[in-house]
């Protein structure tokens, strides 16, 4: 298979937001019902502004709040409907119960999240927990490193959720200002290619006037766990699924995604790994680091849900020690939520590295290139470790 | 500059008076040349008045790197009570640019900024420009001008078609024309 070139034409200037909200102008969806919050706010305003100029065709349902949002957007994709909304934070938190009744009514809604930490303390900066927390909700879930990525993966979400193997509702972040706020050059895609690469949305079962079914039912212990297995392989099939709409999106633009993206990997003996727009630094690190003598790689996870745990294990089988960044909480836990699926899925593997866990840029705290070098060097001092290496976190005020 | 070929620039002026419009015309100039950028507020809430920033990091080349701007190249202030009131020189490089928006001579500038570092000054008096071109003291697009001059870090005419493209009509062709007096005014 002949690889277009890289993309040619102009890029555009856009913010994250901007670059998700023309996106999904150019995507037209039949239905979208957002609240506002910050760092979303821009996608939201600039998509209504779309509404109101007549360049989309979309319903735009304005509600009282993000639990209202996520149930407008269940109704109006029982209908058949292709649906989008935007979130964040404490908008995703109050969404949280009906995520899980898109998931299970096989809702193929998109969400984009930018990506902010969640109160208390009040907070409207960057960090993925807003998302991580959402991993058992059934959704797919995916990350952002750039603009342009975003841009893609408002695209590629439709793309993957709609397949008729899958029929799942799928997120994507970007982090929050470094990303959401912030212009970049982005190769546009025009309505040409969205009607190609989407083609209209088809549900079985579309509930809809002259067509009564029931959907969003009551399942006890007769059948409740008949229903979750079926999720669960909606999830097996997106994996193969999503590798596909990866290849097709990169044939028709040039840009081409992995689930996981090795960096500098071939000679690696160490590596680290991380999701969303750390991913960026990280790969200027890893240059940076190379430029010394140092044989250091770099793992971007861009597919968060389903984990791509076969991938993962394959891309680090050669590599001695990892040092997974989070940049998203769990307390109590074995580590925070990259570092635990990572681990967990090397653990049956026989060629696999020592992992060690770094937490960083909560809060939206920047995550310097000298964070991430000390990060590195800490990776290579743990490295051979008899004992388990508590995770460390990084930057913080001493 | 925190790799080869980046250019870091950080604007300051206070809430409303353009500075992240001016971080991201910068920024779109860029594109216009094919160069690689990223354009930011500093992030949080803003408040009309205050002081704040706007950041541009521009490449000739590709890059990857998205923290924010702690060691900028280049300075650039927008708004003239801010010089002697605010510590405009954190993180700003040895060897670094300074353009700023002022009346006064060179010799007081200098005294008044409090920059210790080794840096270089350049100044125009963007308020006087704003005034007579725009009817309004907003310099963001008139310290564009003086950044282009001295830096050449984008080159003027994308400045100007990026200015135009962002303002249509009569507003663009003003700021364009004050854009190009502060660029044979900076000294």
């Amino acid at each position: 298979m002949t690889k277009a070139k890289v993309t040619k034409g102009k890029r555009i200037g856009m913010t994250g937001d901007e670059a998700v909200a023309n996106a999904a102008a150019v995507i037209n969806p039949d239905v979208v019902a957002a609240y506002p919050i910050t760092p979303q706010t821009i996608i939201v305003e600039h998509f209504s502004d779309f509404v109101h100029d007549g360049e989309v065709d979309t319903e735009f349902v304005c509600v009282e709040s993000e639990h209202s949002a996520m149930s407008a957007c269940v109704g109006a994709s029982a209908t058949g409907a292709r649906v989008f909304t935007a979130s964040a934070s404490q908008g995703v938190a109050l969404m949280f119960e009906i995520l899980f009744i898109a998931s299970a009514s096989r809702l193929p809604i998109v969400m984009s999240v930018a990506n902010r930490a969640l109160s208390g303390p009040i907070n409207i900066h960057g960090e993925l927990t807003d998302q991580t927390v959402c991993r058992d909700t059934g959704w797919i879930s995916l990350f952002s490193e750039s603009a342009q990525e975003a841009y893609d993966n408002t695209f590629l979400a439709f793309k993957i959720g709609e397949h008729p193997d899958v029929s799942l509702p799928v997120m994507f972040g970007l982090d929050g200002f470094i990303l959401t706020h912030a212009l970049e050059g982005v190769f546009p895609l025009d309505r040409k290619f969205s009607k190609d690469f989407l083609p209209e949305r088809e549900m079985v079962h579309p509930t809809i006037p002259g067509n009564p079914v029931s959907s969003g039912l009551l399942a006890l212990p007769n059948y409740y766990m008949e229903v979750k297995y079926q999720q669960e392989l909606a999830m097996d099939a997106a994996r193969k699924v999503i590798p596909k709409a990866f290849e097709e999106f990169g044939e028709k633009t040039g840009r081409y995604y992995k689930s996981v993206e090795g960096y500098q990997m071939e000679d690696a003996e160490t590596a680290l790994v991380t999701m969303g727009a750390l991913s960026g630094t990280t790969k200027f690190v890893v240059d940076k680091l190379r430029k010394e003598g140092e044989k250091v790689g770099m793992i971007k996870v861009k597919t968060y849900r389903p984990f791509p745990a076969d991938d993962l294990a394959k891309a680090l089988k050669d590599v001695d020690a990892v040092g997974v960044i989070d940049r998203d909480l769990t307390f109590g836990a074995p580590g925070a939520a990259l570092y635990t699926d990572l681990k967990t899925s090397l653990y049956d593997y026989k060629d696999r590295p020592q992992v060690f866990g770094y937490i960083a840029g909560i809060g939206g705290r920047d995550v310097l290139v000298k964070d991430y070098e000390y990060i590195y060097k800490q990776v290579l001092k743990n490295k051979g470790a008899e004992k388990a290496v508590p995770v460390e976190w990084i930057g913080l005020r001493k | 500059m925190v790799g080869d070929n980046i250019t870091d620039i950080r604007f300051h002026g206070r809430g409303g008076q353009g500075v992240v419009t001016a971080s991201r015309i910068a920024a779109e100039a860029a594109l216009v040349e094919d160069k690689y950028v990223h354009a930011f507020p500093a992030f949080g809430p803003e408040r009309a008045g205050a002081p704040i920033e706007g950041f541009t990091r521009i490449s000739p080349k590709a890059f990857t790197i998205k923290t924010e701007i702690h060691y900028p190249d280049i300075i650039v202030i927008l708004d003239p009570t801010l010089i002697g009131t605010v510590n405009l020189g954190k993180g700003l490089k040895e060897g670094g640019i300074v353009i700023a928006n002022f009346a006064g001579s060179m010799d007081e500038l200098k005294s008044k900024i409090g920059i210790k570092q080794k840096v270089t000054f350049y100044k125009v008096d963007a308020t006087k420009i704003a005034n007579e071109e725009l009817g309004r003291p907003i310099t963001n697009t008139v310290m564009l001008g003086a950044l282009v001059k001295i830096t050449n870090v984008v080159e003027i005419d994308n400045v100007c078609e990026a200015t135009a493209a962002r303002f249509p009509g009569v507003i663009g062709e003003k700021n364009v024309k004050a854009i190009k007096r502060a660029y044979e005014e900076v000294q």
